[in-house]
């Protein structure tokens, strides 16, 4: 907002609240990142380390829910303010199932290291990528009140879920293949349904940005095209 | 036989939904029109062009900085503003499509059809008895001591008021608690019957428990009166009313839906009244 509030504090506040959910989502940009690269590279300790700083972000939702739920209680928030610190109340627990997305990647990194490496790895990490850009670029979107930037990472979920399906089919058919590549198929392909939920939990920041902006809530389906969860793979 | 279940069940929730939506006033009748009326305080244009539909049964709250002429504009409605000489009021009020400045118009009848309840509670040096039955009494509205008694008493039980003063209704009105004087002063604006109540700022000499009572008590006024209150508290507009509207500088900047003016309003100095960003 142009203008600054008369009673200063209240200013500093919201900017408490800002600082602190820009600092939740770079945490957990880099916890997609740091997963994707320990899958990669086939790095337990990495992928330890991942687990535990995970608490970080844990605590950081605290903090921020504290904190709102402070501001409501003193500063009886309205409209464009109302609006940021319900949001900022929202956003909190969708950026902890990010960096718990992250986690549980990592978790499945160590089982997978303990199994021969498997051959798909490529999909894999162009997901992984794109799923980190879209989470950069939607909290970007949210700290900067950009509904455009907002709506166009809520579009390009479309093409994470197209990768997700795919990927998805072939992790199937490479089951079926080699039943002894069940085991490391199958924590991929939880690795890769972690990616799509962090870029189903992107678009729906996407929607919080619309509201804080707009003051209305997105209603429209955004575009999902989730044939994974109906997929079959016929043997023959 | 499951036809006639279904329907059996169905009619009851759609009445309803339809008595829900008639209460959150989905177009609710209009009691006090005002169009483009313009107020002149000697030189000073104090109110410009203020268009507005109070809706009837309805609390309709006016918020804005002070000196926005809010206050202003609530003494028009009663014609409060004929008693300051150098008051001019231009353009067109109506309640139930009657223009309230027409010659042929009594104001004390209006007075009486619209009452008024002011910020500072003002009781007047009778008995509390006194204070209810003087103005249905000068009104004729009543017959003799009975209809005196039973006018008294249901003001000031609808006034919430009659249990604690019952027993004692021959002291001085002036005697009660700040809050019960308020409430006294609404149970006198509302025996001589009016249809619509001017609050202009009703709870601010008040503490918050008499603030909350004041507040029940138009929720529950509302269903028979139509209730127009100036307010500085934004807490209180969003508390106790269906539309709000923003005065500043003698402007009506916006008006609507009360939920929607406090979460979502559309012009900026709304926005920067309402959040605290400009007093």
């Amino acid at each position: 907002m142009s203008t600054d509030h008369i009673v200063k504090s209240f200013d500093e506040e919201l900017s408490r609240l800002s600082d602190r959910i820009s600092r939740m989502g770079g945490l957990a940009e880099v916890q997609i990142e740091r997963s994707i690269e320990a899958l990669q590279r086939r790095n337990t300790e990495d992928a330890t380390q991942i687990i535990e700083d995970d608490a970080r972000i844990d605590e950081l939702q605290v903090e921020i829910e504290d904190l709102a739920i402070q501001m409501i209680a003193r500063r009886q928030p309205l409209a464009t303010d109302l609006r940021a610190t319900v949001s900022g109340l929202k956003v909190a627990p969708h950026i902890e199932r990010i960096g718990d997305y992250a986690k549980n990647i990592a978790r499945r990194t160590i089982a997978l290291n303990q199994t021969p490496p498997i051959k798909p790895m490529f999909t894999i990490p162009r997901m992984g990528r794109m799923a980190r850009g879209m989470v950069q670029d939607v909290l970007d979107a949210f700290t900067n009140n950009d509904v455009a930037k907002a709506r166009a990472v809520w579009e390009r979920d479309a093409e994470l879920d197209d990768m997700y399906d795919s990927l998805f089919r072939e992790l199937l058919t490479y089951m079926m293949e080699d039943p002894r590549s069940i085991t490391s198929c199958t924590h991929l392909l939880f690795v890769a349904r972690n990616i799509e939920r962090i870029g189903d939990i992107a678009t729906n920041i996407a929607e919080l940005v619309h509201y804080q902006v707009e003051g209305e809530t997105l209603t429209e389906d955004r575009p999902k095209t989730d044939e994974a969860s109906v997929t079959v793979v016929d043997s023959n | 036989m499951t036809n006639t279940a279904m329907t059996e069940e169905n009619t009851p929730k759609e009445l309803e939904v339809t008595v829900e939506a008639n209460e959150t006033s989905d177009a609710p009748l209009t009691k006090v029109d005002a169009r483009d009326v313009n107020v002149y305080y000697a030189d000073n244009h104090a109110l410009r062009d203020i268009t507005i539909a109070i809706p009837e049964n309805h609390v309709t709250s006016f918020i804005g900085p002070s000196g926005c002429g809010k206050s202003t504009f609530l003494r028009c409605i009663n014609r409060m503003n004929d008693t300051i000489d150098i008051c001019r009021v231009e353009g067109k009020i109506e309640i139930d499509s009657a223009d309230i400045y027409d010659r042929n118009i009594d104001v004390v009848q209006l007075r009486a059809k619209v009452g008024m309840v002011f910020q500072k509670p003002n009781p007047f040096p009778k008995s509390i008895y006194d204070n209810i039955a003087y103005g249905p009494r000068i009104h004729g509205m009543v017959a003799g001591k009975t209809d005196t008694d039973e006018l008294v008493e249901a003001s000031l039980k609808r006034a919430g008021l009659w249990e604690e003063v019952k027993d004692r209704l021959a002291q001085p009105g002036t005697s009660l608690s700040g809050g019960q004087q308020q409430r006294l002063c609404i149970a006198r604006a509302i025996a001589v019957s009016p249809q619509v109540i001017l609050m202009d700022e009703p709870c601010s000499a008040l503490d918050p428990i008499a603030t909350a009572r004041i507040e029940e008590l138009i929720d529950e006024l509302r269903q028979n009166f139509t209730i127009v209150i100036v307010t500085h508290s934004m807490q209180q507009a969003a508390r106790v009313s269906q539309k709000t509207a923003f005065f500043h500088l003698g402007e009506l900047v916006e008006q609507g839906n009360t939920e929607h003016i406090f979460t979502n309003p559309v012009d900026k100095r709304t926005q920067d009244y309402i959040t605290g960003r400009f007093g």
